[in-house]
């Protein structure tokens, strides 16, 4: 049975979320993995939203340094499939694994509304099941979304097809819309929005589902 | 025991928005001066080491390690015995 980890800090708040979406979406074992744990013994990696170490200094800065970190680093260095929502995005960014940073919103306030999004990449493992400018809803729910690089970096992004979800209309500031990016070789993802609240259409939209079904897809796909 | 100061602000050309807000609070205030206002973080760190330089040379390393996003801040880092 594949096995997909799901990294928790102190302060996560959408880990039991993601350990559903993994059970609903894979129907994979989810492994709960702690912030103090040194290794990984699972197929892919979430990294789920939260606050984590309460957010302090800047968000994702003291969860980067902790002991998993280090393991999910080696983990996506040898391809591993790692996706970080909201929370989880920050944390990628700064621990080096996705370029940028993710500033204060723009209106200073925090965000949580259903949203429209595009899929501008489908070459990643968590997005292979969308169709090119696919329009989808998901729920965002930050104050720290505002996504920020240098345009030299932007320009990378876009080149390798590395800017994965757009929002349709920029709620947070933003730099090119972007509500979600890859790493050069894809098996790294980074979004605020939150895919696994989005499983069913009884909570308004399902589009979410496709994220962890294409994962499986990938995860069924290697040898 | 020496006491760094470590003070890490946004880069001039990276937006504020909590700045923005605060300078428009000032404004409303009747501070039609305030032109600017930038917020930035303020961090004391009381340390152990053989010198003045080598406190100082431990603090710009925590500002590269943790405490500063070399993205987006910029940091002072001053050392005074204590």
């Amino acid at each position: 049975m594949l096995r997909v980890g799901v990294v928790i800090f102190p302060g996560s708040n959408c880990d039991l979320d993601a350990i559903r979406a993994v059970e609903i979406g894979l129907r994979a074992k989810a492994v709960p993995l702690w912030h103090k744990d040194a290794t990984i013994d699972t197929d892919a990696i979430i990294l789920p939203g939260g606050f984590s170490y309460g957010d302090y200094l800047r968000p994702g800065s003291i969860a980067s340094h902790s002991p998993i970190m280090q393991a999910v680093k080696r983990f996506a260095v040898n391809g591993g499939p790692v996706i970080g929502i909201c929370n989880g995005f920050q944390i990628l960014t700064e621990s080096g694994l996705l370029p940028g940073t993710l500033l204060r919103n723009t209106t200073t306030r925090f965000i949580s509304q259903d949203i429209s999004l595009l899929v501008t990449s489908n070459q990643t493992p968590f997005t292979k099941h969308f169709a090119m400018g696919q329009r989808i809803t998901l729920p965002i729910a930050h104050k720290d979304g505002n996504y920020q690089a240098d345009p030299a970096t932007l320009h990378t992004l876009q080149e390798n097809h590395q800017i994965v979800f757009q929002y349709t209309d920029n709620p947070n500031g933003s730099h090119w819309d972007i509500a979600g990016i890859s790493n050069k070789e894809h098996n790294v993802v980074g979004l605020m929005p939150h895919p696994e609240r989005a499983l069913s259409d009884w909570i308004r939209t399902s589009d979410g589902l496709q994220v962890f079904q294409s994962l499986l897809a990938h995860l069924e796909a290697q040898p | 025991m020496y006491k760094v100061t470590i003070n890490v602000d946004p880069k001039k050309d990276i937006l504020d928005p909590q700045g923005k807000a605060v300078q428009h609070a000032l404004l409303n205030l009747g501070y039609t001066n305030a032109e600017q206002v930038r917020i930035g973080k303020h961090i004391v760190i009381t340390l152990d080491g053989n010198s003045k330089e080598e406190a100082y040379d431990i603090g710009i390393k925590m500002c590269q390690d943790l405490l500063a996003n070399p993205l987006t801040e910029e940091y002072t880092v001053n050392v005074e015995p204590c």
